[in-house]
């Protein structure tokens, strides 16, 4: 059934899928309603890293080499858990800058340099060409292999086929024409191809899927699962080895360590990976799923690969078999035809999802940072004059891609056979690692300059070139292989593989030390040895501190000059269509909140920054500079201004957090205020009601002595016992009332802290029978049995020998007042304690209620009703109390359990006193 | 932003823990001629590490506060 019609109908139609996916995705995007904006598309999409040589190589390599192949998703894996620093930074600055290359971050990042841009265009097409061949043996070795079914025949030499019949050129057309479709529809600012994107994600899960099916079917069909495989390689004296492959070569570690890195270095600046993860990301946050989600993916389709491997090896006799196609080899081997062509689809998907990306992201570089800086400076084309030039600049990424597509091919008829697919891919990955030190120096060091850029990249490519891709060359024959055994003029310090004598390393490590040396060394060394220049100083600050506020108008600060909104309008025109042109201008006139088209725009510097970001996104940064610069009447800054305004940025970036610091200070300043502005208003109140009881205090006993006296005054007949008695009464309310005003004027006295104290060394002991002496009277007359319970002797404490007596005769007094009226009984008993003095004094009166307990503390608070019993003291008594045992830094309270109340007060032992008692 | 840095300096950690599992002489310690389950013990720990790896990144990532 596996006829080669069925193979190329299955072919085309899954194609034609990929076709019709791309097509809706886009169709969804005019719509506004975009089907890739999900982080797990996003996460698919950087999937394109896994291409044919995941696909059908990594087997290859574990069948040579064991875990060789893992670094190469290790890395990744290990780099990508520093995107949530690295990638959001590269990000922010893309999407500000519209950023739409590899080629273009770096000109932009060094003074918008076509210089660098050119640069870095040509080492990356240098060094991708080679990698998209692969891709194309890959999949025309595929069909070539499934063609032969049943039979298992390696495909012949290339070369061996006239150009015509050849499988691969056939694909490299097909590619061609579908990345042309999808890749240059229409020219958008951003850069974004959502049907791509699309289609790339349905063939990342298309390869997943068909590389678990085989390697399910291998494990677990073929074998007896995963100790069956390693249990029979285990027993075969040539695999069994390999269970243990890291030990022996003294190198192995050492490589193992270097492909991680360039892997990590890979992830970043491939330009692919750079297409999917900057230019075509939607949103910022998809980043957080994509940084578990993608090296998930990775580990899922690595799974299986040594198992094949070891099943590969097993299965076919030495020699015969490439282990390269083992996951389409093993099934045609066990005649499972539908497995296979599922095979073949997914290598397919594998090899067209990384050459479409790729060269639609190199024809982007090849347009904008090659062609076009080059036409522009022609004048005798004569472009300023032309109306539009969008159509020129579709023609030139179309030729690109024709032309990319076309030296691929090209490379793989000449060259395809010297390598296995593994060597080639990491190639071109040390070629693109040669952008690491400018791209992640470039935001992380605002030193670092335009010349030092390029030194490092010319460096670290020459060595490169001399390390890889000269021996590759030699041994494909197109040079004498005597370069690479005898070094070039026989000096064997110079051997392209052992350089300086380097030797022990496997040639890809090798490469790697020497051209990131090379690199490094120069980007540094010559970044430290100049300075930069105005362009380069601003668009330093722009790439480093782009999380400090110099977004995308930050820009705007550094431009002066004059320019008119006609001639921006036209030129963005030119390059982007009129309807372009519109877009980008009402954009801005909306975020301005300005009515456009009427003349009201404003032509000042940042329509004239909007106007060139705009136009980088299209042609690139370093012609959006030229062309601008074409239109517009500018001052050069020089690089003092370009300093003073930093310096002036950095200045108001200090300021503002300043204020922000003294706004929050000036809140909790508020704050205390309020908090004190409550307390006088509290305290405001508790004064009125003072005053108010006070007088309705003094209004008591005044009243009183006013109607006594007015009747003595009114009736002189009156008889002189009677007389007799009511001067008694106010006699008696007098002095009630001089009581009550010493009270008040006490309290206050004490309370505003004016009161003299005279502390001394004074004994409780003396005190309280000094109170009790004083008592007395009162308390024989009222028939009151009081009992002292007093030590013998106790320590003293310091305190106003005057006012602890008063404070004894208002407990005592109120006792006196409270208790039993027929059997009243009193007990006062002193106590110490550890420091402490205290002195109990219980009645056996009514009590106190839990609730007003505090409350009899407070002035003027007596409990009971006022209004019905007459008033039993001036109330002051207790508070005055409560401010003098707290002045003596002790405490009072009462208790009431039962029966009676029992008012206590504690006070502190002098401190001599306390240390007396210890001696 | 502190929450944004925390989990930069936590992926970081996890970025630097990797090196040193993946990595001489973590790496020279499993390359023994045994197995665990049937699978040699080099790759059981390569895959275990890298799985483990990979959960600590999406816990990091997707836990909130």
């Amino acid at each position: 059934m596996l006829q080669g019609w069925v193979i190329v109908v299955t072919s085309f139609a899954y194609l034609g899928l990929l076709f019709a996916i791309a097509y809706y995705a886009d169709k969804r995007a005019d719509a506004g309603r975009s089907v890739i904006a999900s982080p797990y598309i996003y996460s698919l999409s950087l999937a394109v890293y896994a291409t044919a040589w995941t696909f059908y190589g990594s087997v290859g390599r574990a069948a040579a080499d064991g875990v060789g192949f893992l670094p190469i998703y290790i890395g990744p894996t290990l780099m990508i858990a520093l995107w949530w620093v690295v990638m959001r930074k590269i990000l922010r600055i893309s999407k500000a800058n519209r950023i739409t290359s590899l080629a273009d971050f770096i000109a932009s990042r060094y003074g918008k340099s076509a210089l660098l841009g050119g640069a870095v265009t040509v080492i990356a097409v240098i060094g991708i060409v080679p990698y998209i061949s692969l891709q194309l043996k890959a999949v025309s070795n595929g069909f070539l292999i499934l063609m032969q079914y049943p039979e298992i025949v390696m495909p012949a030499k290339v070369g061996a086929v006239p150009v015509a019949q050849d499988t691969a050129l056939w694909v490299a057309l097909i590619l061609a024409l579908f990345t042309i479709a999808f890749g240059t529809r229409h020219l958008d600012a951003a850069e974004h191809h959502e049907g791509m994107v699309a289609a790339i994600a349905f063939e990342s899960l298309v390869k997943l899927l068909a590389f678990l099916a085989v390697g399910v079917y291998v494990t677990f069909v073929v074998y007896d699962g995963f100790g069956d495989v390693f249990a029979r390689a285990a027993a075969n004296p040539e695999l069994e080895p390999m269970l243990t492959p890291l030990e022996g070569v003294a190198g192995n570690y050492a490589n193992w360590v270097w492909l991680t890195i360039l892997s990590m270095l890979a992830i970043m600046f491939l330009p692919r990976q750079f297409q999917v993860a900057v230019v075509e990301n939607k949103d910022e946050r998809h980043l957080n799923k994509a940084i578990w989600l993608f090296p998930l993916y990775m580990l899922a389709i690595n799974v299986f690969v040594l198992p094949i491997a070891f099943g590969g090896r097993l299965h076919f006799p030495a020699g015969i078999v490439d282990a390269d196609t083992y996951v389409l080899t093993i099934p045609m081997a066990e005649k499972q035809e539908l497995l296979a062509l599922l095979v073949f689809i997914g290598g397919l998907s594998a090899a067209t999802g990384m050459v479409i990306v790729e060269t639609i992201a190199l024809s982007t570089m090849v347009c904008n940072d090659l062609v076009m800086p080059v036409l522009l400076r022609m004048r005798s084309l004569r472009l300023n004059e032309r109306p539009d030039l969008t159509g020129l600049l579709l023609g030139i990424r179309r030729g690109a891609i024709v032309a990319i597509l076309l030296l691929g091919y090209l490379y793989f008829r000449l060259a395809g056979e010297a390598y296995a697919l593994v060597s080639i891919g990491l190639i071109s990955f040390a070629a693109v690692a040669q952008f690491a030190p400018a791209a992640l120096g470039g935001i992380f060091w605002k030193g670092g300059t335009r010349r030092g850029a390029f030194a490092g990249l010319l460096a670290g490519f020459v060595v490169w070139a001399y390390t890889l891709l000269l021996p590759a060359l030699a041994r494909s024959g197109w040079l004498p292989i005597g370069l690479l055994e005898q070094g070039p003029w026989g000096l064997e310090l110079l051997k392209p593989l052992e350089l300086f004598g380097l030797k022990g390393l496997d040639q890809i490590t090798h490469a790697m030390i020497w051209s990131m040396v090379a690199n490094l060394g120069a980007y540094v060394a010559v970044s430290l040895s100049g300075s930069p220049s105005a362009e380069e100083t601003r668009q330093a600050s722009l790439f480093v501190d782009v999380f400090r506020g110099a977004g995308s108008a930050g820009g705007a600060r550094f431009w002066r000059g004059t320019a008119s909104v006609p001639q921006l309008y036209n030129l963005l025109a030119r390059f982007l269509g009129s309807a372009g042109a519109d877009e980008a201008f009402d954009a801005y006139a909306r975020a301005r909140g300005i009515a456009w088209p009427r003349e009201q725009l404003p032509a000042d510097a940042e329509l004239v920054h909007h106007v060139e970001t705009q136009l980088a996104g299209a042609i690139g940064a370093a012609s959006a500079r030229i062309m601008v610069a074409s239109v517009v009447k500018e001052e050069a800054l020089s690089l003092e201004e370009v300093r003073n305004i930093l310096d002036e940025a950095s200045q108001v970036v200090m300021y503002s957090h300043q204020l922000e610091q003294k706004s929050h200070e000036l809140e909790a300043a508020t704050t205390e205020l309020r908090a004190a502005n409550e307390r006088l208003k509290e305290l405001d109140r508790l004064k009125d009601d003072f005053l108010s009881t006070v007088t309705h205090e003094l209004r008591t006993p005044l009243t009183s002595i006013r109607a006594f006296t007015e009747i003595l005054n009114q009736e002189p007949e009156i008889d002189a016992a009677q007389r007799q008695k009511f001067l008694g009464i106010v006699t008696k309310e007098t002095e009630r009332l001089t009581r009550l005003i010493n009270q008040v004027l006490d309290l206050a006295k004490i309370e505003s802290g004016r009161a003299d104290w005279h502390e001394t060394r004074v004994d409780m002991r003396e005190v309280i029978l000094d109170a009790a002496g004083a008592m007395e009277q009162v308390l024989q007359e009222k028939a009151i049995r009081l009992e002292l319970k007093l030590p013998p002797r106790v320590p003293p404490v310091r305190a106003d020998l005057d006012r602890m007596t008063q404070v004894m005769l208002n407990l005592l007094s109120n006792a006196v007042k409270f208790c039993d009226q027929a059997a009243g009984r009193i007990e006062i008993e002193l106590s110490e304690r550890a420091g402490w003095l205290r002195i109990d004094v219980r009645d056996n009166g009514p009590g106190v209620a839990p609730q007003d307990r505090e409350i009899i503390f407070e002035k003027f608070r007596q409990v009971g009703d006022t209004l019905t019993e007459k008033p039993h003291g001036t109330g002051l008594g207790l508070p005055i109390s409560r401010h003098i045992i707290e002045r003596h830094g002790g405490r009072i309270w009462v208790e009431s359990r039962g029966e009676g109340a029992c008012f206590s007060f504690t006070l502190p032992l002098a401190r001599d006193a306390a240390l007396d008692k210890a001696a | 932003m502190g929450e944004f840095e925390a989990k930069g300096q936590r992926l970081i950690g996890l970025c630097l823990l990797g090196f040193v599992l993946f990595n001489y002489p973590i790496l020279a310690l499993f390359n023994l001629p045994a197995s665990v389950f049937g699978i040699p013990v080099l790759y059981a720990w390569i895959f275990f590490a890298w799985a483990v790896l990979i959960a600590a990144m999406a816990w990091v990532i997707e836990r909130r506060g």
